[in-house]
């Protein structure tokens, strides 16, 4: 079991651009690589496909044109700066990408993703308006660092549970975050409430004090910040030591114990990263987007977002181009859906085929040794090197 | 305090909590089958969703609650062939699956329920009762408790025919050994793969029934998303009953009660906050895992997929 620990290691230390270099096998190697690249990529990008032309299919039986569906999506999320708003909602929803990879690399699952984002937006919507003999730069930071450390505050129960126990952290992380909404319910009704305001809401964060935006764009600047964390998030998952750990439990405990790894202390920080990502998430959306928050206000971003980190194979530079993607089809879905007179739930279904499909391709994949997307890169190597 | 006591919020209490307890119970009864054979349903909700939409559809057109709650129990059934086919066949991993179920329940319900009615709600009318002669007199209780649906006492049997199935019969023999060790169950000629597709189906039904039992007779239409979590709640009192139908009853009557206390306060005058009283049941559920988490069991091979001859992980 250890050698997998130690092959990790093999692997981790090589680093991707120093592969064992044998002179003259280098162009087989080159073309292995590039079938491999299209593979992946085929794979990536084929489930996505596959879904949009069920969805077509649905959209025929329920009466409407694909064409000019898939049309308005596009126009609604690109044209005429429409693409700034999908600039914009890509920073919320790369958090919480960023936030589920962490964990997923271990191979746990954080489910309370609703109830992690929406307490911290309703901290933040709540302090924001009240706190404003602050100077707004540190305000704003202040705000960011309070939404992540509420999110990892709410995970510290079921990480710690699933640390110490093993207890399982779908359904706390999921008790958890019910309870969470309904506390923002009752903040946002009672302390957080808006005096001037009948509609249970809080307090609308002054104009001046919002994130401001890019020079000549409606975008704010948390993009800017989400990018930040993804590039200091990619370095650590796959440059660091504390990355490596995570991928060696995320393929077997037992491994991990043997190679002398902490594991109760690796999942547990995890975890609690993993809040408090998803937790600074509602940072970007409250400051830069709302400047307030509704009682039952709920966007779902995290249910959502989960199949694109998988066909991200769990990458977070990887994951940038998905969540793009995902962010321009739920910008530019949400007008298409309204102008169609479909519920924009149905881009959930859409969202469900990728998974399926992505799922599917997997199977396909594994019964042609290619590992699967629950692994990542250099794991999928070494499971390939166990096989043979 | 005398008033808080009164008749009124007591049977209140006990008939609200039971309707809020009986989908919870009919899904916790159908995961607690499939976990007990290796298959976890984090889709649960979306069987209810669909058995939800489904059941209201076939009472609505048919007439008969009795066609609904055939037609929500049936398309419950025909969504876990999904996961049956996805998981149970091709080893696909159940986490995934089942929030593909979950997300296509919301997505395709939502999208159907407009597509049909568009934001008309039509209402059914209320499901008739079959009071237990004697019983239903008992002040309190009998209106409460022995005044139900005919489905809530077929649940019972239910209950008591699964328990009894997963004790005592060569089924629920092979229906543990799927869990435990699935190996040996192949190795005594008994297939995994069918023993657990079985166990999923049932679950899908199951729950597809509590999702009709919501829409036909608790609420009387069906509204996208009105499981609201509950499908969640199951899994988490299917886990806690570790295995035992008879535990189900009680864990689904507890967090029926605790929805249904809201309410009851309201009937009677006490003005509580409902947001509060709702986080009562999962507060519940919070320090339920911090006390007996440690000791919850769940069978080693759950949410693992059988592959024969696989090496062990």
């Amino acid at each position: 079991m250890s050698q997998e620990a130690l092959a990790a290691t093999e692997q981790h230390d090589g680093g991707v651009a120093a592969e064992p270099l044998v002179l003259g096998a280098e162009a087989g190697r080159s073309r292995g690589a590039a079938a491999r690249g299209l593979d992946v990529l085929v794979r990536s990008i084929g489930p996505v496909i596959l879904a949009l032309a069920c969805g077509a299919l649905l959209l025929v039986a329920l009466g409407r044109d694909p064409g000019s569906f898939y049309g308005s999506v596009l126009e609604g999320g690109l044209s005429r700066g429409n693409w700034q708003d999908t600039v914009i909602r890509m920073a919320p929803l790369l958090l919480i990408a960023v936030g589920f990879i962490v964990v997923f690399r271990a191979g746990v699952w954080n489910m309370g993703f609703d109830g992690q984002f929406l307490l911290a937006a309703a901290v933040i919507a709540g302090y924001g308006p009240q706190l404003d003999s602050i100077p707004t730069l540190p305000l704003l930071a202040g705000l960011f660092v309070v939404a992540a450390l509420v999110g990892a505050l709410w995970t510290a129960l079921p990480a710690l549970l699933k640390a110490r126990y093993n207890v399982n952290e779908v359904i706390s992380t999921l008790m958890m975050s019910s309870l969470a909404i309904g506390l923002v319910n009752v903040l946002v009704k009672g302390p957080f409430q808006d005096p001037k305001s009948i509609v249970p809401q809080t307090r609308l964060l002054p104009l001046s004090s919002m994130l401001p935006a890019l020079p000549g764009t409606r975008v704010n600047v948390g993009i800017l910040v989400t990018l930040a964390v993804v590039l200091v998030a990619h370095f650590i998952l796959t440059r660091t030591a504390v990355g490596l750990r995570l991928e060696v439990i995320g393929v077997s405990r037992a491994s991990a114990v043997h190679a002398g790894i902490n594991v109760r202390r690796v999942i547990f920080v995890s975890f609690l990263v993993s809040g408090g990502l998803i937790g600074m998430a509602a940072a970007p959306e409250i400051l830069g987007v709302w400047g307030y928050m509704r009682a039952e206000w709920n966007p779902e971003y995290g249910a959502a977002v989960i199949p694109f980190v998988f066909l991200a194979r769990l990458n977070v530079l990887a994951a940038v181009p998905f969540i793009a993607f995902y962010s321009l089809l739920s910008v530019g879905g949400d007008l298409a859906a309204r102008k169609e007179e479909l519920p924009t739930d149905f881009m959930l279904v859409i969202v469900a085929l990728i998974l399926l499909f992505m799922a599917l391709t997997e199977y396909l994949g594994k019964q042609r040794d290619l590992g699967e997307s629950y692994m990542t890169e250099g794991l999928t190597r070494i499971w390939r090197r166990r096989r043979a | 305090m005398h008033d808080v006591l009164s008749q009124v919020f007591l049977t209140s209490l006990i008939s609200g909590g039971i309707v809020a307890g009986v989908p919870l119970m009919f899904a916790g009864l159908g995961e607690t089958i499939a976990e007990r054979a290796g298959i976890l349903n984090i889709g649960l909700e979306g069987y209810m969703l669909f058995g939800a939409y489904t059941g209201f559809l076939g009472a609505y057109y048919g007439h008969s609650v009795w066609l609904g709650f055939l037609a929500g129990a049936a398309a419950g059934a025909l969504v876990s062939l999904v996961m049956v086919g996805c998981c149970v066949r091709l080893s696909l991993n159940q986490i995934v699956i089942g929030i593909v179920i979950l997300l296509a329940g919301q997505g395709v319900t939502s999208v159907l329920q407009i597509a049909q009615f568009g934001t008309t709600y039509p209402r059914l009318d209320a499901a008739a009762t079959l009071p237990i002669p004697g019983l239903s007199k008992i002040p309190v209780v009998g209106a409460s408790v022995f005044e139900q649906p005919a489905i809530v006492y077929l649940g019972i049997v239910l209950i008591v025919a699964s328990a009894w199935m997963l004790r005592r019969s060569r089924m629920g023999l092979n229906l543990r050994a799927a869990g435990e060790r699935p190996e040996s169950l192949d190795a005594a000629g008994v297939s995994v793969t069918a023993t657990r597709a079985w166990a999923t189906v049932a679950a899908g039904a199951f729950s597809g029934l509590g999702g009709a039992f919501l829409s036909i007779v608790a609420a009387g239409i069906f509204v996208p998303f009105m499981t609201n979590g509950q499908g969640f709640i199951a899994l988490v009192v299917a886990m806690l009953a570790r295995g035992r139908p008879l535990r189900v009853v009680v864990g689904a009557l507890i967090f029926g009660l605790a929805s249904s206390i809201s309410t009851a306060l309201q009937l009677i005058g006490v003005d509580i906050s409902a947001d509060v009283v709702n986080m009562l049941p999962f507060i519940a559920v919070m320090i339920a895992l911090v006390l007996f988490g440690r000791q919850a069991y769940l069978p080693p091979a759950l949410a693992i997929p059988y592959e024969r001859g696989r090496r062990g992980a």
